[in-house]
């Protein structure tokens, strides 16, 4: 069985794994980190967003030998030094969360976009975010508070893509 | 929800690729970015005994020139292909079709090389490469080969590839002269596939259209090239009602099927539509 | 290492953003404070079923039937059994008895038919996705390969999927039963054939409510825990109901009710289709009681489209009839619904719940309806947001527009002439219901204002003029609703299972903080923060200092659940019920402090004091402590603070609203794009505005999304072809427009908090305003109706083809002068006059004709 060792919200693991394993159940079942969901199975609803190698993606669609040597930030690795990230606070504070079931991808994609365009119109964040189904909020609360947390995070000192896995 | 057992090798190089293919006969599949292949297996629509990753063979990424061509490694992401300033200045059509495909987090992950090999019509890309005189780098067992994309796209999620090649690269020909571009991508909802796509490039020419590059995504089994249509608009003044005329070849050659998403009728009516509004755009 | 984060920082950070952060003693109510709910879900932190574990715990898959109706001859699991991991497989033989037959709790009628439903199809299957054997392995994955070596053999019958060929009884889902018709309900209020008879004018029309897929972002998922040598139970599961499903549960099982606790933890939205008693809950008890070990089942989306119960799903028939200068007099609603295979918890009674609600809000003099309900061989339907209503505002909404057209009148001017006026209220309408209050004039008003109505018709009218591309529509919904769900008498007497009332508990902690235990078990409506708003006021306490427990029969044992728009309006009014009684026994105690009379002791932002001596004065965290202490206590008064409150509802509550949409159509493709969304909505009294609108926005995406993305579509074999998000359009960010909210507050006099409502509204109202607005663009081609979802492709053929742009037509057909033959006074027939008349309407037979 492959072997796979990667860093996930700061931690080192290191695992044999099936190769059909898939990145959302490692994180969920072998290592516990519950707070990545999974929401469907064809890719569609972006539930299972976490960053790897600084860029978001969907974890049910990556394979875990896949994320071998990778660094991977999922929901709860985003807030530092005990303190919330911008746009974690911004959906609290802009109520963009009801049964919170798409939130840590939604906000992972949302940390994501912002660091791929800093300033986005609302129409930019829509746009972006168009891999993340919600059906609870209706949007227009998670648009303002990606625009607040954008307001909050000022110039682009976005956090460079860390280790940059080939795959 | 979850794939079939399969094995796992790690390419290292093309050569590896292609000797783990040989080894597993008929019944692998190449993992690239992986977003149109984990779909597959997580339906058990496929069941490949082995699969073989080329995600960490450094040949296959990057984009270079090669003298009249922009080449496009074919384990370049998507993400990759919308910021490379060779492909924006060379292959615009492949940019603006590249951002209309998926959603951001799929574009970190899928490939150029990966999506044209799926040869889905309803893909964004193939077209584009059929639009643009794409070439396709293929390497086997007995070495490299060059595939017109003309040739390429054989039949419905087939291409030319045989079971022990690997595509490493695609070529595209640099446009001379001024060329415009557009893409126009027909869609109910955001996350949903083309239901008719028209790609675009038109040389512009004092008013006229000097010369005109159409694919048509999901008007077939295949990405169409809507020649009879490029030859109708050879010359024609770049405006509504000519380019209506020249248009309403759009869908001769094509064989558009009905399904869920529409009848073959509404298909042709959307593909005359949007040829002409995607060679208007083009023509400036 | 990423420091981990406590949810005490978490909290404070969000307090710290909450700008309301006020004193104790300052008015929590109508205050948008931010959400407790949201600190572990922003952070990771949360319990959903599937992230729950145990030692020793087991994974559970079910293998389910690729076709939609087949008799099964052989289930074999042998092969399965001996597959890795696997420790136990089952077939619906091997368990019927334990697993019994899940519940309807809704016999609508003395003669509803009710077939046996099992968890585990036996002998036939009914539906794709029926499910048909379980295996139970050691991980997830194994137990999903397992099922590939279970082999069944299946006889296939004949599918039926269309309600009206299943009305012929040729083919019969239930043999048994001799007949595909569930029940026939009808109701009646004053007498339609008579209002039908001096009627001058008579419209009918046929819409058609497509099936939806709820399509809750939690999958859904179950977890038993069994503590085998106590026969006890605890279930977790993603449902709506726990205190319902642990009734259902013991009643089904036979284990007793009190072995069972059913906790919901974190659950992912609902939206009805997690108001239900499930096979998978079932068949987890079953199989962890078997097994002794704890279970585990998750669906995969894919799974779930098939498993999971279906909303909408009906034909309607609609008549109504009107003077010519546009008076209502009568209207007639022949719904045929459809079941599905079987009954789920609330099937058969989900289309009564829109029964009452087709008059709306307009003054009818007579009203007549009678619903059929029809099985097919296909997943079960039940409730989804609205649950009757938003079908019946659909119907009312639409003809009352088209009745509008017809006569040549402006449709906002029509609704004007019809409504209960605001110095009517409260109004008894012809259905049987009192509505309390209401003020259509002032939601109407604003929202018309917002919207720009005027400018908007002129601009219709200039591009119509041109010819333009691009034309515009404008589409109105003014709805009413009735939430709360109901009086228990009143449910009562329409054979509804359970009742209507909801409890809460107030308790007292020595140091003064409070524990407020309530019934209902909200999925992200923001009950904690809501109530903990409530208690507050009432008890003078700080809104952090209070703790909102729910969603598990041990902790909260007593309740009624959450669906139905029903949880402020009972379940809010309980909590302020019972903090009122705790201010009661603390007056006591704190007058007993004092050393003073009970009538003398005033209570004020949390404070105690004697009236008179403003010093003399004792805080109820005072009071708190001193009860717990009981050292210093009025003579014979039980030493707690304690207090419990059911509330039964003596009535609905009737929130309403004004929703204007208007659209822009590509005529060349049949394109929809939402230009501009107005709504102005009247829930009551407000507890949290901030979390009202956000049950607007919500409920309007799904709304909006019926009226043009999303569609549940079975083949003519009954194959599910919608079967994942790939061709099921949920909408993302991009498809939907930004929306223009406002409210009017109007306070119910059904409840002492004024509360109405807010759950559906948002999808009741919308889908008739987006329809509306799509055929009044394209009106003047000719087109009357387009069948939803108003998919480009419909709306193009609507255009160039007439008709309803579907397969099965909406027959529209307008009779004159008194449509029946025993017509008193007939009169002349109305002029085909007013620019908004469709030319080519009456009666010719081209457009809308049943082709």
């Amino acid at each position: 069985m492959p072997r796979v060792r990667m860093k996930v919200d700061g931690i080192t693991y290191d695992d044999e794994v099936e190769p059909r394993l898939l990145l959302a159940h490692y994180l969920r079942d072998r290592l516990g980190q519950v707070g990545t969901p999974i929401g469907c199975d064809t890719s569609n609803c972006g539930s299972c967003i976490v960053h790897l190698g600084g860029h978001s993606v969907k974890s049910c669609s990556v394979l875990t030998v896949q994320a071998d040597g990778a660094e991977i930030t999922t929901i709860q690795g985003l807030a530092q030094n005990g303190r919330l990230h911008p746009v974690q606070r911004a959906f609290a504070d802009s109520h963009a969360l009801q049964c919170g079931y798409c939130t840590p991808g939604m906000i992972m994609a949302a940390v994501d976009l912002l660091a791929e365009n800093p300033s986005p119109s609302a129409d930019e964040v829509r746009h972006g975010l168009e891999g993340n189904l919600c059906r609870c909020t209706g949007y227009q609360n998670i648009v303002k508070a990606v625009q607040a947390a954008a307001a909050e995070l000022g110039a682009p000192t976005v956090p460079a893509a860390t280790q940059e896995v080939p795959a | 929800m979850i794939p079939a057992a399969f094995d796992y090798v790690r390419a290292g190089t093309v050569d590896e690729a292609v000797a783990a293919l040989v080894e597993a006969g008929d019944d692998a599949k190449v993992l690239a970015g992986g977003q149109s292949l984990l779909p597959l297996l997580r339906l058990r629509l496929a069941y490949p005994s082995v699969v073989i990753d080329i995600g960490r063979v450094p040949e296959l990424r990057g984009v270079r020139e090669d003298g009249a061509a922009v080449v496009i490694g074919a384990m370049t992401t998507h993400h990759e292909v919308l910021h490379d300033p060779l492909i924006r200045q060379h292959c615009g059509l492949v940019a603006e079709a590249t951002a209309s495909v998926a959603d951001p987090a799929v574009r970190h992950r899928g490939t150029f090389g990966g999506a044209l090999a799926h040869a889905d019509p309803a893909g964004d890309l193939p077209a584009v490469a059929l639009a643009l005189d794409a070439e396709m780098v293929v390497q086997g067992p007995g070495g490299r080969r060059t595939v017109p994309a003309a040739e390429f796209f054989v039949d419905y999620l087939t291409s030319a590839l045989a079971p022990d090649e690997v595509l490493v690269e695609v070529r595209l020909p640099k446009l001379a002269g001024p060329w415009g571009y557009r893409y126009e991508k027909f869609q109910r909802v955001a996350q949903a596939w083309a239901i008719v796509g028209v790609a675009a490039a038109v040389r512009r020419d004092n008013g006229s259209i000097g010369e005109a590059r159409i694919g048509l995504t999901n008007m077939g089994t295949t990405p169409i090239r809507a020649r009879a249509t490029e030859a109708a608009l050879a010359g024609v003044a770049a405006q509504e009602g000519a380019v209506a005329a020249a248009a309403e070849h759009a869908a001769e050659e094509a064989e558009p099927s009905s399904d869920l998403n529409a009848q073959a009728d509404y298909r042709e009516h959307l593909a005359r539509v949007l040829t002409r509004r995607a060679v208007l755009a083009a023509a400036g | 290492m990423t420091e981990q984060l406590d949810a005490g920082m978490v909290a404070q950070q969000i307090a710290e953003s909450d700008q309301l952060n006020a004193p104790a003693g300052r008015r929590q109510i109508g205050r948008s404070r931010k959400r407790k709910e949201d600190a572990k879900l922003i952070t990771g932190q949360t319990t959903w079923t599937d992230n729950i574990t145990f030692p020793g715990m087991l994974h559970m898959a079910l293998l389910r039937s690729p076709m939609a109706h087949a008799r099964i001859t052989r289930v074999d699991v042998t092969a399965a059994r001996e597959q890795p991991g696997v420790i136990a497989a089952f077939t619906g033989a091997e368990l019927a008895n334990e697993l019994g037959s899940l519940p309807c709790a809704w016999p609508v009628t003395p003669d509803m038919v009710a077939p046996e439903h099992h968890p585990l199809a036996v002998d036939e299957v009914r539906y794709v996705g029926d499910a048909v054997a379980v295996v139970v392995a050691r991980d997830r994955y194994g137990a999903i390969d397992a099922l590939e070596a279970i082999e069944v053999d299946y006889e296939p019958l004949p599918a039926v999927v269309d309600m009206e060929e299943a009305l012929k009884d040729e083919v019969l889902v239930h043999a048994g039963k001799g007949t595909n018709r569930c029940y026939v309900w009808p109701f009646e209020g004053g007498d339609y054939e008579a209002a039908k008879a001096k009627a001058d004018v008579v419209l009918s029309r046929r819409y058609i409510q497509q099936r939806l897929i709820p399509t809750a972002m939690e999958p859904r998922a179950v977890v038993v825990a069994p503590i085998a040598a106590a026969e006890e139970f605890t279930i977790y599961s993603t449902t709506q109901i726990p205190h319902i499903l642990r009734i259902m549960l013991a009643m089904t099982t036979g284990i007793p009710e009190h072995k069972i606790r059913v906790v919901a933890p974190d659950v992912g939205g609902g939206f009805g289709s997690k108001l239900n008693v499930y096979a998978e809950e079932v068949l987890g008890l079953i199989v962890a009681k078997r097994l002794g070990r704890p279970i585990k089942w998750t669906e995969s989306r894919s799974e779930g489209y098939q498993a999971t119960t279906h909303g909408r799903d009906q034909i309607q028939d609609i008549e109504i009839a009107a003077t010519r200068d546009g008076r209502v007099l009568g209207l007639s609603v022949d719904l045929k619904a459809d079941m599905g295979a079987y009954l789920q918890l609330l099937t058969s009674g989900v289309p009564i719940l829109g029964a009452f609600m087709f008059p709306a809000i307009y003054k009818f003099e007579a009203y007549k309806f009678v619903c059929t309900g029809v099985f097919t061989t296909k997943t079960p339907t039940d409730a989804y947001r609205g649950a009757g209503r938003p079908e019946a505002t659909y119907a009312i909404e639409r003809i009352i527009t088209d009745l509008a057209v017809q006569l040549g009148m402006d449709p906002m001017d029509l609704r004007r002439k019809n409504w209960i006026r605001h110095e009517e209220f409260p109004f008894a309408t012809i259905a049987g219901l009192t509505y309390d209050t209401g003020n259509y004039e002032a939601a109407t008003d604003k929202a018309m204002a917002l919207f720009g109505y005027d400018e908007l018709r002129r601009e219709q009218a200039q591009r119509r003029e041109r010819g333009d591309r691009m034309q515009l529509g404008i589409g109105i919904s003014t709805f009413t609703e009735m939430c709360g769900v109901a009086p228990s008498r009143l449910l009562g007497s329409l054979s509804y299972g359970a009742g209507g009332w909801e409890a809460a508990s107030i308790r007292m902690l020595p140091t003064g903080k409070v524990e407020v235990v309530t019934g209902t078990s909200p999925h992200g409506q923001g009950h904690v923060t809501c109530w903990s708003q409530i208690a507050a006021d009432v008890l003078g306490v700080p809104f952090e200092d209070i703790e909102v427990v729910y969603g598990d029969t041990k902790a909260a044992p007593q309740g009624m659940d959450t669906y139905g728009s029903r949880s402020l309006v009972v379940g809010g009014v309980a909590v302020h019920v019972a903090a009122g009684k705790v201010i009661e026994k603390a007056k006591r105690v704190a007058a007993h402090l004092l050393e003073a009379a009970e009538g003398d002791i005033e209570f004020s932002g949390g404070t105690f004091s004697v009236r008179g001596s403003p010093e003399a004065s004792t805080t109820i965290q005072d009071v708190a402590l001193a009860t717990f202490a009981s050292h210093n206590f009025p003579e014979g008064m039980e030493p707690t603070l304690n207090c419990d409150a059911v509330i039964d509802p003596d009535n609905f509550s009737f929130p309403h609203g004004t929703h204007l949409c208007a659209v822009e159509v590509d005529t060349e493709t049949g394109f929809v794009k939402i230009r501009s969304y107005v709504c102005v909505d009247d829930v009551g009294s407000v507890i949290n505005p901030m979390i009202v609108e956000g049950q607007v926005h919500g409920g309007l995406a799904q709304g909006i999304a019926q009226a043009l993305y999303e569609e549940a579509i079975y083949d003519a074999e009954g194959n599910l072809v919608t079967g994942s998000m790939v061709d099921y359009l949920v909408p993302s960010a991009v498809d939907l427009p930004e929306f223009v909210t406002d409210r009017t507050e109007t306070p119910a006099t059904s409840n002492p908090l004024g509360v109405k409502g807010v759950g559906e509204a948002g999808t009741i109202a919308s889908t008739p305003a987006v329809v509306s607005a799509v055929i009044d663009a394209v009106r003047h081609f000719g087109v009357e109706e387009i069948r939803m979802p108003c998919t480009p492709e419909r709306v193009w053929r609507a255009i160039n083809e007439g008709g309803t742009g579907g397969e099965r037509a909406a027959a529209g057909s307008i009779a004159w002068g008194g449509a029946s033959t025993a017509s008193t006074a007939g009169g002349e027939p109305v002029a085909d006059t007013g620019p908004n008349t469709a030319p080519a309407a009456a009666g010719d037979g081209q457009t809308g004709g049943a082709q």
